[in-house]
């Protein structure tokens, strides 16, 4: 492991090798905005929120932080006027889809988004992949994935799985931006094994989340 | 569809995870769909999660989660078979199958499909079954090559 010094925000950062820039950043101290980025996860790249400018041998280029590799003399910009403009679009855009998660308000308030810009396709799923990466990455469970594409790519619990995983568990209810994994969990339940769990005791108690972003999280 | 000529397909890669797509692709072309006890079965055997599976099968369209006909007829709507008259094509074939695009019969025998440019525009329109292109295609010709398959 070698150090390497880049600077970001006309600071001077010290990295290691094998660093992001955004993993530089956050040890900095330096706060750049993540939608998708989780600690416990690898990185990937879906959000895009986290873009910075970045400037090597006199080129200036866009890049998300949590994918690109910090290297030596890379000078980094997390704020400009072309980088809040590209996170507010896209603040827009995914309002669209979920006008009120408190992240995405948020965000909208500090980058000046207007949640009304397009037309409202409310399918309040912003396609993160924070619980379908979490429950293959850390749960090792797989009870949760995509199905189709393009604009009908949507997650989906496996009901063979979720019944027997997702109700002592639901770690992922928390960790999604828009209550929208826990909304699709009880959907499943309620279509493929309605009442099964009242039946069954909770084999362990689950985490108990009280509130998540003001909105009340189930805890059984 | 013998369940037998499905296993086979799915012992071949068995322990290979890489080769999802391949099993699955054998498996639509024998079977023409992807029922999911099937999809469990390759799941199980390829040791890959089923939801990953699941992803890809409903990710492309060359997998059909549904049902689909022995013979597979597109017939083509872009826009030089269009001016060439695909849509009194399309009416026989409609006709003749008494299926709409993107259905299947209850026999299984024909899936209709209506695919836009087919990339044979100076023999339109065309009509394809199975893979084999039948260009000029008037609807007296058509009801013709329809009759040939079982």
């Amino acid at each position: 492991m070698t150090d390497m010094v880049l600077q970001i925000d006309g600071k001077d950062v010290t990295a290691s090798t094998g660093m992001t820039v955004l993993q530089a950043a956050q040890q900095a101290g330096i706060n750049i905005p993540t939608l998708c980025h989780h600690a416990q996860l690898e990185d990937y790249g879906g959000c895009r929120l986290c873009m910075v400018e970045v400037e090597t041998r006199g080129r200036t280029n866009y890049v998300v932080s949590c994918l690109y590799p910090a290297e030596k003399g890379l000078v980094v910009r997390t704020r400009s006027e072309k980088v809040d403009k590209i996170r507010r679009v896209i603040i827009e855009e995914l309002m669209a889809h979920a006008p009120d998660a408190p992240e995405l308000v948020k965000l909208a308030q500090e980058y000046g988004a207007d949640r009304n810009r397009f037309e409202k396709e409310a399918s309040f799923c912003v396609l993160c992949g924070l619980c379908v990466r979490y429950c293959a990455e850390v749960k090792q469970k797989h009870a949760v994935g995509f199905i189709e594409n393009g604009p009908m790519r949507e997650i989906s619990f496996i009901p063979e799985l979720a019944a027997k995983e997702c109700w002592n568990c639901q770690e992922c209810f928390a960790i999604c931006p828009t209550s929208y994994a826990q909304a699709a969990y009880l959907l499943t339940e309620a279509l493929a094994f309605p009442g099964q769990r009242k039946k069954q005791a909770p084999a362990v108690k689950p985490q108990p989340h009280t509130t998540f972003g003001g909105i009340p999280v189930i805890v059984a | 569809m013998s369940e037998n000529k499905i296993d086979s397909i799915i012992e071949k890669y068995r322990g290979k995870p890489g080769a999802l797509i391949h099993a699955l692709t054998e498996i639509q072309h024998a079977n023409h769909w992807l029922p999911r006890e099937v999809l469990h079965k390759v799941a199980d055997a390829l040791e890959v999660p089923f939801s990953q599976a699941m992803q890809i099968a409903s990710f492309y369209k060359t997998f059909s989660l549904t049902p689909k006909g022995r013979h597979e007829v597109h017939v083509c709507t872009g826009m030089t078979c269009h001016l060439r008259g695909a849509a009194k094509l399309m009416e026989k074939v409609q006709e003749l199958t008494g299926l709409q695009p993107g259905e299947t019969d209850a026999a299984a025998k024909f899936t209709l499909e209506a695919g836009s440019c087919l990339g044979s525009c100076s023999i339109g329109p065309e009509l394809i079954v199975d893979g084999k292109h039948y260009g000029r295609m008037s609807p007296e010709k058509a009801e013709d090559v329809l009759n040939r398959y079982e």
